[in-house]
């Protein structure tokens, strides 16, 4: 919780500022419309992090997105019967993109840049291969309730965020956080403390490729099937966890301030938005944010994280 | 006398990673093993299928296919053997293409100021991003992500589509050639030849394997690692720059999105790693990257000429990468047990 304080104070501030230019934001049917925006980021984020935490990157989130709406307009094609079947096949196909990112990495010890770099044209050239170069199909009504429906006046996706979410952080304070956390800091220390490295890595990638197909279900439900559903998602969510606090490389950060670095990325589009800034300088000023964000995490972060606090100041 | 030694073994290390440099050259023979292969193979397919792989048509073709990808990427080796890596180029590239056009203007007389413009902005960017590395210390992914979505928030305001003009004498650059090799591939030889000196014959080169080797050692030695990163990516950054004037050239004008839709950012990192150098830094060099590239083009001519769909050409790309690095790392395991 402590580790999060200081991207969840930048995510107030940016609330509070939303909330000055469009009142509307600060009723629940508001607040709840944009949570249901920032849904599938925030899950994507989650997955993303257990990767990153453990040390590795994962780059084929994006496309596995893409390709995982593309199967399943494809093969539902409008019939309210096969939704069930095909969302089962979905997390099956999940699970299994992320199980070979992390057989191949750990297995073959190919580097995880290059390792997701390839299953990211391996999607996305195998997903159009089937389909001839564009989606086909169309999604079902019951498919695409849960992007778009809700139970009563809660979208069902903040209420899939917030069971996902939950199930994150618990995860993360389980035996199973503590290990990843330790393989990430120094893989061989872990090893040599009867961690099994491979197991946990892989299971972490299993997780990233889950929070995929699950981020692919709410979108395909709320943005329509496109080939550009995904596209940049890997970025998206690798920014996010950055913006949390969590340092590239493993070993630091906590998967809730990962979660709110991807509600903090989403404010600031709606911001950007409600001040009328053209869609392109978005991408500027989301560049500059990013930057100075992780430039002033990392210059705060030594003094408080090391015991040796005297050092710090002396030094400085 | 202790002191004595210990001073002296930082210096007997950087001359081991001097020694480190000339002994991985194993990795690429294995790219142009695997190049010979592969043309071997498609010539195979393609005679087999009624075709030739090797016209002379083809063969310019692969060359110029691969100049503009082969010039990043060599930029890229330098920056990853420094141990960092830069993902802004495919967005410098647009705006490099769009600055060369637009101050060109079809003026033959505005070359050579089109041309200082782009390569002044491109070495901007790469300080830009060394500093940004270095001084506030933002990891490589993220700083030179950041500084791509700037360059591409500020084009994509700016321009919609292709603008202005390059004239006729500077698209010379971009098609025409000298017997089978055309302009373009001379540059990128040009280019690739000047990061081969600067790597095995200067003091700069070995301070780049030393710390991408091991950022800390190379310090403990005396060199100052942030200034080495900086100049990676200045060069690099050029070589973005470069590319883009050749993409201008070629296309005659400048395009706000050809550095995207080209993908240099991964494919130049791809082609890096599969010329055998290691993306941790420190391992590799600009002769397996040359390998690498090559190899791309040619499985790229390989099935345009059995006219194999263009998504299954992503499919064997992306298997192929994996391959080779996994054999790659096989190799080095045995190596050091």
């Amino acid at each position: 919780m402590k580790r999060a304080l200081p991207i969840l104070a930048v995510l107030v501030v940016l609330l509070t500022a939303i909330a000055v230019v469009n009142p509307f934001f600060l009723e629940p049917a508001g607040f709840l419309a944009f949570l249901k925006r920032a849904a599938p980021l925030v899950i994507l984020a989650a997955g993303q992090y257990f990767v990153i935490v453990s040390g590795e990157f994962d780059l084929s989130v994006g496309s596995l997105v893409t390709a995982e709406v593309v199967i399943a307009a494809r093969l539902i094609d409008g019939d309210e019967s096969a939704t069930w079947p095909v969302l089962a096949l979905l997390i099956a196909v999940g699970l299994l993109v992320g199980l070979v990112n992390g057989v191949v990495t750990t297995k073959l010890r190919v580097p995880s840049f290059i390792v997701t770099l390839g299953m990211l044209l391996v999607l996305s050239g195998a997903v159009f291969l089937w389909t001839g170069g564009a989606p086909r199909g169309a999604l079902s009504e019951g498919f695409r309730a849960f992007g778009r429906g809700g139970l009563g006046p809660l979208p069902w996706s903040v209420l899939i965020l917030l069971v996902l979410g939950g199930a994150a952080i618990w995860l993360m304070r389980a035996d199973f956080g503590k290990i990843l956390m330790a393989t990430g800091d120094n893989e061989r220390a872990a090893a040599l403390s009867g961690v099994r490295v491979d197991r946990v890595k892989v299971f972490a990638f299993m997780l990233s490729g889950l929070s995929a197909a699950v981020a692919a279900i709410l979108l395909g439900g709320f943005a329509g099937v496109s080939a550009q559903v995904g596209q940049g998602l890997e970025f998206s969510a690798i920014t996010a966890v950055v913006l949390g606090g969590v340092v590239l490389g493993g070993g630091r950060g906590s998967v809730l301030a990962a979660m709110a670095g991807a509600v903090t990325l989403e404010a600031l589009f709606t911001l950007l938005n409600l001040y009328g800034i053209s869609g392109a300088l978005e991408y500027t000023v989301q560049g500059v944010i990013i930057i100075a964000a992780v430039a002033a995490g990392v210059i705060r972060l030594p003094r408080k994280s090391t015991p040796r606090r005297g050092d710090a100041h002396a030094a400085s | 006398m202790d002191l004595r030694t210990r001073v002296r073994r930082p210096a007997r290390r950087s001359r081991a990673h001097g020694g480190l440099a000339a002994h991985l050259r194993e990795p690429t023979q294995v790219v142009f093993l695997a190049l010979l292969g592969l043309v071997a193979v498609g010539w195979a397919l393609v005679a087999f299928d009624g075709g030739q792989l090797l016209t002379m048509e083809s063969v310019v073709g692969i060359q110029q296919r691969s100049a503009a990808l082969g010039i990043v990427a060599i930029g890229q080796t330098l920056v990853i053997l420094a141990g960092s890596l830069d993902l802004s180029v495919a967005y410098l590239i647009s705006l490099t293409s769009l600055v060369a056009a637009e101050i060109m203007a079809g003026q033959d007389g505005n070359i050579w100021p089109a041309v200082t413009a782009v390569l002044v902005i491109s070495s901007l960017v790469g300080l830009v991003n060394g500093l940004v590395i270095t001084r506030l210390q933002v990891h490589a992914f993220i700083a030179t992500l950041g500084v791509g979505l700037i360059i591409k928030g500020i084009v994509d305001h700016l321009y919609d589509g292709p603008a202005g003009e390059v004239p006729a004498s500077f698209q010379v650059l971009g098609y025409s050639r000298v017997g089978p090799i055309p302009v373009s591939a001379m540059l990128w030889a040009g280019v690739a030849v000047v990061a081969w000196f600067l790597l095995s014959r200067t003091r700069l080169g070995y301070r780049i394997y030393a710390v991408g080797g091991n950022e800390e050692v190379a310090r403990l030695s005396g060199v100052r690692t942030a200034r080495v990163t900086v100049i990676t990516h200045v060069l690099c950054s050029l070589c973005a720059g470069i590319a883009g004037l050749l993409l201008a050239a070629r296309l005659g004008a400048g395009t706000p999105t050809v550095g995207t839709d080209g993908g240099y950012d991964l494919e130049s990192i791809a082609a890096v790693v599969l010329g055998g150098t290691a993306l941790a830094g420190g391992k590799g060099g600009v002769a397996g990257t040359v390998g690498g590239v090559l190899l791309l083009a040619v499985l790229d001519t390989i099935f345009n000429q059995l006219e194999v769909n263009s998504f299954a050409k992503d499919v064997v790309r992306g298997v192929v990468i994996v391959i080779a690095v996994a054999v790659y790392a096989r190799r080095g395991t045995r190596r050091s047990a």
